[in-house]
């Protein structure tokens, strides 16, 4: 074990969808500044891995650390106070259909930042201008297509300046064009911010292009088969995750 | 470039001249927590002075995150407005980084077209909006005809359950709080009457109020106001949720028609359930007059219910069912039509169903008023 405290680690999380179990004994770490990509067949828990390191789901056994705090094992305030350090873009971006893209973005930076309308205002603009959106402040999520809601949906989870980005499956439901765009943009937030970027995706072109490290749940075993660098996974010596990565079948 | 420096507040930022270029400037720690330092002061120097450049100074400026770039953003947009060029590599790597990528597409210009604020443009908005809902409307009713025609043909297409589904939530799942408004209501209306027949020694005929009141008008009328917020709002809420969820598209492109599919079983049910739902609160009504009569007024129940019995004709008790039937059709209408109509949001959702209940009960008032017209045009 490395003596500097991961951003995020895994520590033997076991999860559950009522007494089904969806993963067991997972473990794994997500270094300060790397792209992640947590992967695997459809089915396998990649989503529901992600929603209990965000706090959405307690895990059965097992915790998620930031630095060296466990998430799971602390006490409520602090909870909240850790989910502070990241920000998360859900599959349908998950906008607040009432409220423009400006509110979107500032009503975080309003509710936790403390700052006034007028300051909240502008920095909703930049976020809205680094995903390429500035002059969209005044339109709602209805109004704009799928892809840029997705880039609407990455500038409010950046609204607080989050040491890590998750991202659930962002290239789901766009066009090859859109989706590299997206990738693009990930790459230039990691490098221009530094930010930890942990992303859940099947999408083979994305793993490669982004990805620094990986794991790959598998859906029979329930439990990690794999982990390391995408071009290791190419040939690792699980069947199943070469027969995945070079798009092969089994 | 003349003038002195200016400062702001904390003194985060520092205007100077160098030679025909304006210099900011920025030192300090720079958080979200401590607000953005305005922008008024370079627009000032910008307009005032018009340098050939614009750069930045960072070397005593302490720990930044999203304020210093928020602001930096700002000043390059003063900066482009104006044509002066901006020279950023006084910053630090990742703010430049940062500024280069919001700056790196021009903002889009806002395409939004002013409304005309003028009375008459607003009464002419208005009067077509209007005019063109009561188009829709009637579309609306024209289609949920014909659905209704290829239901009695035996051509439309619907799954049975729905329609069992629908009766059992329009019916039996209403008769709690059918009894209990009625109930009380028939109570109320005995209370009330007795005040003034008591007057004149007439108390029996509080029997008569009651029960030509509750079967010919109240009974039919009050569970419609509850079938409106009950099932009116729910067929708004769950036909606006298909709508955005485009589970209405999904069902159009299979080749099934919403308006058989859907609207259908819910206005057959709730217009086939309301005539029952209105016999039992007339029963719950006379019932909670007889209550408040031999509780409160201290009349014989044999007196009561005999006197009820002579009173209450047929006609009475069939006029109550009939606008039953009419007014169960109408809430379920305009709650399937306001679901359908629903937008593309969440937020819609919400109106849709507000819509639904509210034009669900005044079109239950406009009816009645109706029907007690055309009762009294034909004399009964």
């Amino acid at each position: 074990m490395s003596a500097k405290p991961a951003q995020v680690e895994v520590r033997d999380l076991t999860m559950v969808y009522g007494e089904t179990v969806v993963q067991r004994d997972l473990s794994f770490r997500v270094e300060r500044g790397e792209i992640f990509v947590i992967m695997g067949d459809s089915g396998c828990g990649k989503s529901t891995l992600m929603r209990h390191m965000i706090g959405l789901h307690r895990p059965r056994s097992g915790d998620v650390y930031y630095g060296d705090e466990p998430f799971w094992g602390a006490q409520e305030a602090r909870r909240e106070a850790l989910k502070r350090r990241f920000g998360v873009l859900y599959q349908g971006a998950a906008l607040f259909s009432s409220m423009t893209l400006a509110e979107n973005v500032s009503l975080p930076v309003v509710e936790y930042a403390g700052l006034n309308a007028r300051d909240a205002y502008e920095v909703a603009r930049l976020k809205l201008a680094l995903v390429g959106l500035a002059g969209f402040e005044e339109h709602y999520p209805s109004e704009i297509s799928g892809g840029m809601r997705k880039r609407a949906g990455l500038a409010r989870a950046m609204a607080l300046d989050p040491e890590i980005l998750y991202f659930d499956e962002p290239s789901a439901g766009l066009d090859p064009l859109s989706s590299r765009r997206l990738d693009d943009l990930i790459l230039q937030l990691r490098e221009s911010a530094g930010t930890t970027i942990v992303l859940v995706t099947h999408e083979l072109p994305s793993i490669l292009e982004l990805g620094d490290r990986a794991v790959f749940l598998d859906a029979e075993q329930n439990q990690m088969i794999a982990q390391g660098s995408p071009s290791e996974l190419k040939d690792s010596s699980v069947a199943k995750v070469r027969a995945f990565m070079n798009r092969e079948r089994l | 470039m003349r003038g002195s420096p200016r400062t702001e507040t904390r003194d985060r930022v520092r205007l100077e001249p160098s030679g025909n270029e304006l210099r900011v400037r920025l030192s300090h720690d720079w958080t979200l927590q401590d607000g953005l330092p305005p922008l008024t002061h370079v627009e000032e120097a910008l307009d005032a002075e018009s340098p050939s450049g614009l750069a930045f100074h960072t070397t005593e400026l302490g720990t930044w995150d999203s304020s210093l770039v928020t602001y930096l953003y700002g000043v390059h947009r003063l900066a482009r407005e104006r044509d002066v060029p901006i020279d950023l590599s006084g910053l630090p790597d990742g703010a430049r980084r940062l500024l280069t990528m919001a700056a790196a597409l021009p903002p889009r210009e806002a395409d939004y077209r002013e409304e005309d604020g003028r009375l008459g443009a607003r009464v002419g908005r208005t009067s077509f909006r209007a005019w063109d809902t009561v188009i829709d409307a009637v579309e609306f009713l024209g289609e949920t005809t014909m659905a209704l025609g290829a239901m009695l043909g035996g051509r439309a297409r619907y799954r049975p359950v729905d329609l069992m589904l629908s009766f059992q939530a329009a019916g039996v799942g209403a008769l709690g709080i059918v009894a209990l408004i009625n109930f009380l209501i028939g109570g109320v209306l005995a209370f009330v009457g007795a005040a003034q027949l008591g007057q004149f020694g007439a108390t029996l005929y509080v029997a008569d109020l009651v029960a030509i009141g509750m079967c010919r008008e109240l009974g039919a009328l009050m569970t419609g106001i509850v079938i409106a917020g009950r099932s009116g709002a729910s067929f708004a809420a769950v036909l606006g949720t298909m709508t955005v969820n485009e589970e209405v598209d999904a069902m159009a492109t299979m080749g099934l028609r919403p308006m058989e599919f859907l609207v259908l079983p819910r206005v057959v049910a709730s217009a086939l359930m309301m005539p029952a739902l209105v016999a039992f609160a007339d029963l719950l009504g006379v019932l909670g007059g007889l209550f408040v009569g031999v509780v409160v007024l201290n009349l014989g129940a044999v007196e009561y219910l005999s006197r009820t019995q002579e009173v209450l004709a047929l006609r009475h008790v069939v006029i109550g069912l009939v606008k039953g039937f009419a007014f169960g059709g109408i809430v379920a209408l305009i709650g399937c039509y306001h679901g359908l109509r629903c937008g593309r949001s969440a937020a819609a959702v919400g109106v849709a169903t507000t819509k639904a209940v509210v034009n669900g009960i005044v079109m239950l008032v406009v009816a009645d008023a109706i029907f007690t017209v055309l009762l009294h045009a034909v004399g009964l």
